[in-house]
């Protein structure tokens, strides 16, 4: 199956989506600063695009390190807290406060604490993966089944390579479904970071279009978003999927 | 490798407030291949995983006494009804499955794990996934993964019940002679497996459970299909399985 078979029906109804939203547009003759048509959008990006060619980078950046650093983390706090009993109690009812925490309301204190900079987004976007990437991993791990866990008692193995070579093994398919979350979330992370306060970034440029009746171009920057976004996803899928070459695909052509 | 012989005494399993046994005293002759049999429920699993030491959700208590008196842990290999192949592991890696946990496999390792694939008859797929392996061939990987071990005492619950009938019968045949010499207790449901594969044949049944003595047909293992008594043993084998829940219904 090639890529292209499998994307058309997606494609076809993107399209029919745009056309709708340009008819909508001549047809209701609603104002440009309302809602651009979709080829005032493309006009947008082709007139601002060392703009938001500039703006992109910022937010970029932003995203990928806070997706790294969260992920990280996130799956290192799933190790520990398998490996370690004694962490569980600790740590465990800390995760689940912190994720009751409204990550809207924590950012004007993480621009208070660390600045309108970069800093703060990459926390920011961190947040937001940190304890989903954590909770599905430890999940995964807790998950093995019992036959391998038996299997490699009797084999004498201990704690950390069983952990190591079976239990986080076992765990990548469930791992895999946390990343992918957590690469379609951190752009939100990155994105609320930027509107709250900053003086750059594609959160800051849509904000300021915004204010300025520049919709249009706020458009433009959605659409780059949005576009990054699948971007990231697919990758991070196209990862995942390298690092579990046996892994039986749904989608496959087996069975 | 010599041979191992064991005992258990005093074994007993809980379960739902109850002892499903009490008081189990018996002893595996070194070399000796049991079949240990049972209706479902009767415990003839649990008392396996006693034996290997594994969890249980049920109280349970066992003396286990081995012939020189040292522990039975790193001498018991352990054979499952599913083959519990590790999918991200190649077939080879997946013999190779107790050095990697123990430590790292050395250049020897990797030999004895080639050599082992090819007595099992699969030397070809040693670099291939499981998954594209038939249930037969994978039942046999994990054979050779329990050979690898070169365990004087090998536990097996069912480990050739996931596969069809002709495969079966020709996994028998390779288990039988790979593992000829060991102490092999064989937990089954099915009554020709027992009467091909057993010295002794043990059923547990009754409430609380005894195990008791079921003769085998003559001859060495694996045994014919067509070979004395065979046919004449195994109506009677389903019988003595079903009688105690008769005989208990009716108490």
């Amino acid at each position: 199956m090639t890529l292209l078979k499998r994307l058309w029906p997606a494609m076809l109804g993107l399209v029919a989506l745009l056309g709708l939203w340009q008819g909508l547009v001549v047809a209701t003759g609603v104002p440009g600063y309302v809602l651009p048509s979709p080829l005032a959008v493309v006009q947008a990006l082709a007139t601002h695009h060392q703009l938001l060619w500039h703006h992109t980078g910022i937010t970029v950046i932003e995203i990928v390190a806070g997706l790294l650093i969260g992920c990280l983390s996130g799956l290192l706090t799933a190790l520990a807290l398998a490996r370690f009993h004694g962490l569980r109690r600790t740590l465990l009812p800390i995760l689940l406060i912190s994720q009751a925490i409204p990550l809207f309301a924590l950012a004007p204190i993480l621009m208070l604490w660390l600045g309108y900079g970069m800093t703060a987004k990459i926390v920011m976007a961190t947040l937001i993966i940190y304890f989903p990437v954590a909770s599905t991993c430890y999940d995964g791990l807790r998950q093995t089944p019992q036959g391998w866990l038996d299997l490699a008692q009797t084999l004498g193995a201990d704690r950390r390579r069983r952990l190591l070579r079976i239990q986080l093994p076992a765990a990548l398919p469930a791992l895999a479904s946390g990343m992918r979350m957590a690469a379609s979330a951190a752009p939100i992370g990155a994105v609320i970071g930027e509107w709250v306060g900053s003086s750059q970034g594609l959160g800051y440029l849509m904000l300021n279009a915004n204010a300025r009746m520049q919709v249009d171009l706020m458009f433009a920057a959605l659409l780059i978003l949005v576009t990054f976004g699948v971007a990231l996803y697919f990758a991070m899928d196209a990862l995942m999927r390298h690092l579990m070459p046996w892994h039986e695909d749904r989608t496959g052509t087996q069975g | 490798m010599t041979s191992l012989g064991f005992s258990l005494a005093q074994a007993r399993l809980a379960f739902a407030g109850q002892w499903l046994f009490d008081g189990l005293t018996v002893e595996f002759a070194p070399g000796s291949w049991t079949g240990l049999l049972g209706r479902s429920g009767s415990g003839k699993s649990s008392l396996l995983r006693m034996i290997a030491d594994l969890p249980l959700p049920d109280t349970h208590e066992l003396t286990l006494t081995t012939d020189d008196a040292r522990p039975l842990t790193g001498r018991l290999a352990w054979m499952a009804q599913q083959d519990q192949l590790l999918p991200w592991r190649t077939v080879v890696d997946n013999v190779l499955l107790g050095p990697a946990l123990r430590g790292r496999p050395s250049p020897a390792d990797r030999q004895r794990a080639f050599s082992l694939l090819d007595d099992v008859g699969l030397a070809d797929k040693a670099r291939d996934w499981p998954k594209t392996l038939s249930g037969g061939q994978r039942q046999r990987v994990a054979l050779a993964r329990t050979l690898f071990e070169d365990a004087p005492v090998v536990l097996m619950d069912e480990p050739f019940s996931a596969v069809d009938a002709i495969t079966r019968l020709e996994l028998h045949e390779l288990a039988a002679r790979l593992l000829a010499g060991r102490t092999v207790i064989l937990v089954t449901h099915d009554p020709l497996e027992a009467l091909r594969l057993s010295d002794r044949i043990l059923i547990l049944a009754g409430q609380p459970a005894t195990l008791s003595d079921f003769d085998v047909p003559p001859g060495q293992r694996p045994r014919a299909l067509e070979a004395p008594d065979m046919l004449r043993l195994q109506p009677r084998l389903v019988a003595r399985l079903h009688a105690p829940l008769t005989a208990g219904s009716q108490a």
